[in-house]
């Protein structure tokens, strides 16, 4: 089998060719066509059917997307995730859908075979083959604090992506950044767009992003050479469009008021909103709330506990604080809370009645002393020759004629 | 240099002018009368909502929407930043959900408030500078432009709907007005187009007020007082309710059949007739004036003979 294997490698075949000189059943097959459907529903032609069976159809006759798979400063955990899918068969069948012509972690050869096998891969399939970038590019002094095989990542980059007919980058690090580029950022990382800004590029952020996600896009572009739907940050529609407290399981407890003060507390047990923990929920958008991992339902950050730290947004992940309660920006009136019919006034207290209307008083009070005095002077003043001498224009000139008189 | 005209003149002249001003503005103040009819009738246009509160589940749907259509921030005043609760109608919130809960039986009901956009509505006849108005299809709105703040509709609605912005510089008056922008676009109001079970519905007035009839007449006792609130209320209302509890419950308040704005120019119309209330005033202070005039003339010779000053005034 493995002869043959080697064999079918020299040309790319349909996907249903390999699956059967594989030996997958087509149960299995079917599978995964379901877990397709649920994890990229909409806005993608190849899952957009009523059944597995028609998806299966459609998949089994395009030609394996040949994909050469680039690691720069990451953690693994992007290639991790896609082999951890729950069953074994399903990793196995992912990797036999796509024809992965070059990953470091899961090629047997190293070394200088390694590298032969990719600059062949590059010069067989230029200009068709899908790039998928894990991992931030370090940029600082010239790209010299990441080097393969004697090149910098940069110009890894720069070689293998620019000649790719699509660029995925998967994972946070290689959509913006990730950990690499957190704070104080001592390589300079950046993500795939910022060093390709006029290639064709899908971000695919999140630590790690859903496998199926990743395998939606390469089958769409595989079967009719288009890229989903994308929104102002790159990521694909139909797995970023909506945030994760909108269909969190736990939104009726936020809805309730029901808060996680702390963790291992009565709330914590019995499951509630883990927003005042820091979840990042309300800001971040990613289909992680409907769409778990490892295909077990409730494998995923909040379903076991741990609040969102809104991975798939730059502006957050490894920027914000990971407890760090944030400003909800979407608002919607939550069902349990009624305002009463006459709504409450606020009460003054008699106290401060009564403080007021003493300070009253005692303004009222000097105010009508202040006025007598002035108005016995003013009847004072009125009076000739009762004033100072030179006290005003018409006193003047009796003040003048006094001591005129006098002398 | 020109002689200057002297005071008599001057003083003739202010009269004059000011008569015709007063003048112009007493005829159309006498016109009003016949514009208010003690019972308006609903133009064949006017547009209404009918809002059932046996239907209501109280999902709110209706509030963001209303607050999404109106560019309306949430007020979160009361939650910390976490919901829009607002405790009553405000300057941040045109339509709420209120539940009334009965003090001992397990009884509850929901009632949906914005404005009723009445037939002949109060704050129109308050306004002094027409900046509210009763618009197209019977929507009552707002102008900006022409408002200046003195917060007359905000008394004379019985309703207590329009709301002033308080915490701003340059405030707005804040009340529904039928989405006047979405009727206009051939759209219904937000908060009757989102409601997922038909509690609130948009129609013509006469429309409704029908469905209205029928509904209380298909299920004689399960409506109070088997009426429509809003037909007859303060002339005629362009929302309509339907109540399993008593109107006055829910926030509704006792009005009489007789349109507010009638009350006030029948008061209007006696006090301005023929300018008889200001001729009145103004008599009334001349001779107050006079008797006071006449009393320093009498003391003048004596306080100039003390003082050896002539008298100033």
């Amino acid at each position: 089998m493995f002869d043959s294997l080697v064999a079918s490698s020299k040309v790319l075949e349909t996907i249903d060719e390999r699956l059967m000189r594989c030996g997958v059943s087509r149960r299995v097959f079917l599978q995964l066509c379901s877990s397709l459907m649920i994890a990229a529903p909409f806005a993608l032609a190849i899952t957009d059917k009523k059944t597995p069976e028609e998806v299966a159809a459609g998949l089994g006759k395009v030609i394996r997307p040949p994909v050469i798979w680039l690691h720069f400063q990451d953690c693994t955990g992007c290639t991790e995730t896609l082999l951890r899918t729950s069953h074994p068969d399903l990793g196995d069948l992912i990797l036999n859908i796509i024809s992965l012509e070059y990953h470091e972690t899961l090629m047997a050869g190293s070394g200088k075979q390694a590298e032969e096998a990719l600059a062949e891969a590059v010069e067989k399939y230029s200009g068709k083959y899908v790039c998928v970038v894990e991992g931030a590019i370090p940029t600082r002094d010239k790209g010299i604090y990441m080097r393969l095989a004697g090149r910098p990542a940069m110009d890894v980059l720069a070689d293998v992506g620019g000649k790719a007919a699509a660029v995925i980058a998967i994972g946070s690090c290689a959509a913006w950044g990730g950990i690499p580029s957190a704070d104080p950022d001592p390589t300079g990382a950046v993500g795939v767009a910022d060093l390709l800004p006029d290639k064709a590029i899908v971000n695919l952020p999140g630590c790690p992003p859903n496998p199926y996600t990743l395998l939606g896009v390469v089958l769409q572009f595989a079967a009719s050479g288009t890229l989903p739907e994308l929104d102002e940050e790159k990521r694909p529609k139909f797995a970023y469009d909506r945030d994760i407290h909108e269909q969190c399981p736990r939104r009726a407890h936020f809805d309730a008021g029901h808060f996680v003060k702390q963790f291992g507390d009565e709330g914590h047990r019995e499951g509630w909103c883990l927003y005042e923990l820091g979840c990042k929920g309300p800001d971040t958008h990613a289909g992680c709330s409907t769409r778990h991992f490892n295909e077990i339902p409730d494998v995923w950050p909040i379903g076991i506990g741990a609040p969102c730290i809104g991975c798939t947004e730059k502006s957050i992940a490894f920027r914000v604080p990971m407890f760090k309660v944030i400003q909800i920006h979407t608002l919607a009136a939550p069902p349990s809370t009624y305002a009463p019919i006459i709504a409450p006034q606020g009460k003054v207290s008699p106290i401060a009645t009564g403080l007021v209307g003493l300070a009253a008083g005692a303004l009222a009070g000097a105010g009508y002393v202040a006025s007598r005095k002035f108005s016995t002077a003013e009847a004072d003043q009125s009076v000739p020759g009762s004033g100072p001498p030179g006290d005003g224009g018409k006193t003047e000139g009796g003040s003048k004629a006094g001591p005129k008189a006098s002398v | 240099m020109s002689p200057a005209i002297n005071r008599r003149q001057a003083l003739l002249g202010i009269v004059g002018l000011g008569g015709t001003v007063t003048g112009a503005l007493a005829v159309p103040a006498m016109a009003a009368e016949s514009e208010h009819p003690a019972h308006p009738v609903a133009a064949p246009d006017a547009v209404a909502m009918l809002y059932d509160n046996t239907i209501c589940t109280g999902c709110k749907a209706c509030m963001p929407a209303c607050n999404e259509a109106n560019g309306l921030p949430p007020d979160t005043a009361l939650s910390g930043g976490l919901w829009d609760v607002p405790a009553d109608l405000n300057s941040k919130t045109k339509n709420i959900i209120k539940l009334y809960r009965e003090p001992e039986a397990p009884g509850f009901a929901y009632v949906k408030r914005q404005c009723m956009h009445c037939l002949d509505p109060a704050c129109v006849t308050g306004c002094p500078f027409e900046s509210l108005k009763k618009s197209d299809w019977g929507a009552v709105t707002w102008n900006g432009s022409l408002c200046i703040g003195c917060r007359y509709c905000e008394v004379a609605c019985p309703f207590e709907v329009p709301k002033f912005e308080w915490d701003h510089w340059n405030p707005k008056i804040v009340k529904c007005e039928f989405c006047y922008g979405r009727l206009h676009n051939n759209e219904q109001p937000a908060c009757t187009a989102v409601c997922p079970t038909g509690a609130v519905i948009y129609g013509k007035r006469t429309d409704l007020l029908a469905r209205a009839k029928d509904r209380v007449a298909a299920s004689p006792g399960k409506y109070f007082e088997n009426r429509v609130y809003g037909e007859y209320e303060a002339g005629g209302t362009q929302v309509l309710y339907l109540s399993k509890v008593a109107f006055e419950k829910i926030g509704l308040p006792k009005l009489g059949s007789t349109s507010l704005g009638h009350y006030a120019t029948e008061v209007t119309s006696v006090i301005y007739k023929w300018l008889s209330g200001p001729i009145l005033v103004a008599c009334v202070l001349g001779a107050v004036i006079k008797r006071n005039w006449n009393r320093h003339e009498a003391e003048r010779p004596e306080r100039e003979k003390k003082t050896g000053l002539r008298d100033q005034l």
